[in-house]
């Protein structure tokens, strides 16, 4: 192989690419970086502030109004569980990286999603794309994160956003896709503008698919905390992380059992955003 | 049936759809005279509508009927461009809407034109108000206005109550209502029907056909009804174009349709229609012989026997019917003497002019004379013979009068003798 074609340095050319990245944006990055950072680590000083007890109890209210009384009571008794644990402090880190990577991807993923809806060549670009971003290992792009945005939970955020839009994006199509015909037809028989169509029909009609790929993305973003904490992304996904490599196998699985209690309040409350406030039958 | 109208409301010249890649190339073959499946053959381009002409007059009720793949749906779909016609124009009000701009084509969605779908393309999401609201709610009209408006749209199609309800929980004819109201509140000229009542079971569609003609009648709309059901395109047509392969076969009132089909296809199309649910006592009425009231017994019997029939209809000057007289009756009077008023039958089966032959048979049959057709004022249009009654229903049109009305003109000396 060697000999018929001389090896392309795909390697290297990547590594300079990155290297130019840096040099040439420095500073863009930075900016970036203290944004992030400010508002992870804003949110997390911010809810720290609220004692714990009250915290939980507040958040099931939340629930109970998004979602059911059940819900609302597991929130409850699981967040009172993790304090009781003494996870409370790294879980409200984990809480603040998930939410603001969700925020992230769905305030690009969104728009890029109903933009792919309406045109089959932005389709032909956005596709392969999110096939890579779903399936390139996260470890890979972590790399680069770091040099840009340097060690810490910047990093973190930054790959779960790349690693948890890809649902987001691809169920907001499907779903304004999926519209029936006679429907757009309709809005357009009537001399709807484009934007009247999506968001009077469109969107409202595609909203349960589009809250079924917010859900993904939140899901997914939250298998990511473990590998954030790689580059020093504070939170439950460190403590797991500690307790792995020092063998721990008990305080794994304390904190782990702790992701999974956010992680099932998190899916469930969605979830019924996603099924509430559809009046009347829909087909 | 259609009064005279004579303002186009919509010209439809020379239009073609072609679907596919190489449409330029289809339409050149179009141009050779190729016919649609030698095109499909060389091009891979579908012809939807083939060098359609037509005029729509305000007013009246159009409809555009063919089997499933005639390109009916495409053709109304280039009445609003909902699909961009290849070649060709078409008017609205003397405006060319082919050449129109984005900007203008809503325009003319929004104000001229109204559309009502298949199978309802209500909102689900929204209330049966919010339904009907759309087309002003997207023109920017103010809320408390938009909804007076739609409300008294669905009041005209009898939904009034109905306004918080969601699509999903009314029925199929309720839901089609709301597909009327929703293209009614906009106040178009023209309504746009696409198979609007074909998913409707048969009951229910026929109210829905009565209900329509009401409202047309009320609101003398253009009404373009998209069907595949001959009987429906008959009931609510003013005029039928008929369309076959994309193409338009023939375009005429119900009666030229079924009286003189330009061709064997549309022949074929109307020869299983129930010609006695179609044609009218009009239409096979024969010219009835009549004597004045004050000309006495002598003259009637003279009449009669040189026209050798066995009894005529009296009618006094204003051609008023009045009753008749029998032969053998006017023989009886002569010879003692009495007048015509005094011998004649006044229990006369008497029918107007519109009704249809399935409800003449029972008359017909126990009628011991002739049935008097007559209009409103009690004037004698013309009779009903048994034999004209009978050759109508074989199709055969020598007993078919042409546009539902008698042709005063017409010598009839030879009909009549199989009076009785």
């Amino acid at each position: 192989m060697d000999k018929i074609l001389p090896r392309l340095p795909f390697a290297e050319w990547i590594d300079n690419g990155v290297d130019w990245l840096v040099v040439t944006f420095g500073t863009v990055f930075d900016g970036i970086s203290d944004f992030l950072k400010g508002i992870v680590e804003g949110s997390v000083e911010w809810l720290d502030m609220v004692p714990s007890i009250l915290l939980a109890v507040l958040f099931a209210l939340l629930a109970w109004f998004v979602s059911t009384r059940r819900i609302a009571l597991f929130t409850l008794i699981g967040l009172l569980f993790i304090d009781y644990l003494g996870y409370w402090y790294p879980m409200l880190q984990m809480l603040a990286l998930v939410l603001t990577s969700v925020f992230f991807a769905l305030i690009i993923g969104i728009p890029v999603g109903i933009w792919g809806s309406q045109q089959a060549t932005a389709r032909k670009i956005i596709n392969p794309l999110l096939d890579l971003m779903q399936t390139m290992p996260a470890f890979v792009y972590l790399l680069p994160a770091i040099f840009f945005f340097n060690i810490g939970v910047v990093p973190g955020v930054v790959a779960s956003v790349i690693f948890s839009m890809p649902p987001t994006i691809r169920l907001t199509m499907l779903g304004i896709q999926q519209v029936p015909k006679d429907l757009i037809e309709a809005t357009e028989a009537f001399g709807s503008t484009t934007w009247q169509r999506l968001s009077k029909v469109q969107i409202p009609l595609a909203k349960p698919t589009i809250m079924a790929g917010v859900n993904q993305s939140i899901m997914l973003s939250l298998s990511m905390v473990v590998i954030a904490s790689m580059v020093g992304a504070p939170g439950l996904g460190e403590e797991v992380y500690r307790a792995v490599t020092q063998l721990k196998t008990g305080v794994g699985f304390e904190a782990g059992l702790s992701i999974v209690i956010v992680a099932i309040i998190l899916d469930r409350v969605t979830q019924h955003a996603g099924k509430k406030k559809q009046g009347g039958i829909t087909k | 049936m259609s009064e005279q109208i004579v303002n186009k409301k919509i010209e439809v010249i020379n239009t073609t759809k072609i679907f596919g890649k190489n449409a330029k190339r289809a339409s050149q073959l179009l141009n050779e005279g190729k016919s649609k499946g030698e095109i499909l053959k060389a091009t891979g381009a579908t012809v939807g509508v083939k060098n359609a002409s037509f005029d729509v007059y305000e007013g009246e009720i159009f409809v555009i009927m063919g089997l499933s793949g005639s390109g009916k749906s495409t053709l109304v779909r280039l009445l609003n461009r909902l699909i961009d016609p290849t070649m060709g124009n078409i008017l609205l009000d003397g405006e060319d809407i082919v050449g129109m701009n984005k900007e203008q084509l809503r325009n003319v969605r929004r104000k001229k034109i109204g559309m009502v779908f298949q199978n309802f393309a209500l909102f689900p999401h929204k209330t049966i108000l919010e339904n009907a609201e759309y087309g002003l709610e997207i023109q920017g009209v103010a809320k408390a206005e938009r909804q007076a408006k739609a409300k008294e749209s669905l009041g005209l199609v009898g939904l009034a109550g109905y306004e918080d309800q969601f699509p999903g929980q009314l029925s199929g004819g309720m839901q089609q209502r709301v597909g009327l109201a929703r293209a009614l509140a906009n106040g178009p000229d023209i309504l746009l029907m696409d198979e609007a009542f074909s998913a409707l079971d048969p009951l229910i569609r026929k109210d829905m056909q009565d209900e329509l003609l009401q409202l047309h009648n009320d609101m003398g709309k253009t009404i373009i009804f998209i069907t595949h059901d001959l009987d429906e395109a008959l009931r609510i047509g003013d005029r039928i174009a008929l369309m076959k392969d994309g193409e338009i076969v023939q375009v005429g009132t119900p009666e030229e349709i079924l009286m003189s089909p330009s061709n064997e296809y549309v022949e074929r199309f109307v020869e299983d229609v129930d010609l006695s649910k179609v044609l009218t006592a009009g239409h096979i009425m024969k010219k009835a012989d009549t004597v004045q009231i004050d000309r006495g017994a002598r003259i009637a019997l003279r009449m009669m026997k040189k026209l050798g029939i066995s009894s005529i209809y009296v009618v006094n000057k204003a051609n008023r019917l009045l009753g008749a007289v029998t032969a053998q009756d006017a023989s009886l009077a002569i010879e003692a003497g009495k007048t015509l008023e005094e011998i004649m039958i006044t229990d006369l089966p008497m029918i107007p002019q519109d009704t249809v032959l399935i409800d003449l048979f029972d008359i017909v049959s126990t009628a011991v004379i002739p049935v008097a057709v007559i209009d409103e004022n009690n004037r004698l249009q013309g009779i009903i013979i048994r034999g004209a009654l009978i050759g109508a229903l074989s199709g055969d049109n020598q007993f078919i009068n042409n546009n539902g009305t008698f042709d005063s003109d017409e010598k009839t000396d030879t009909e009549v003798k199989i009076n009785g």
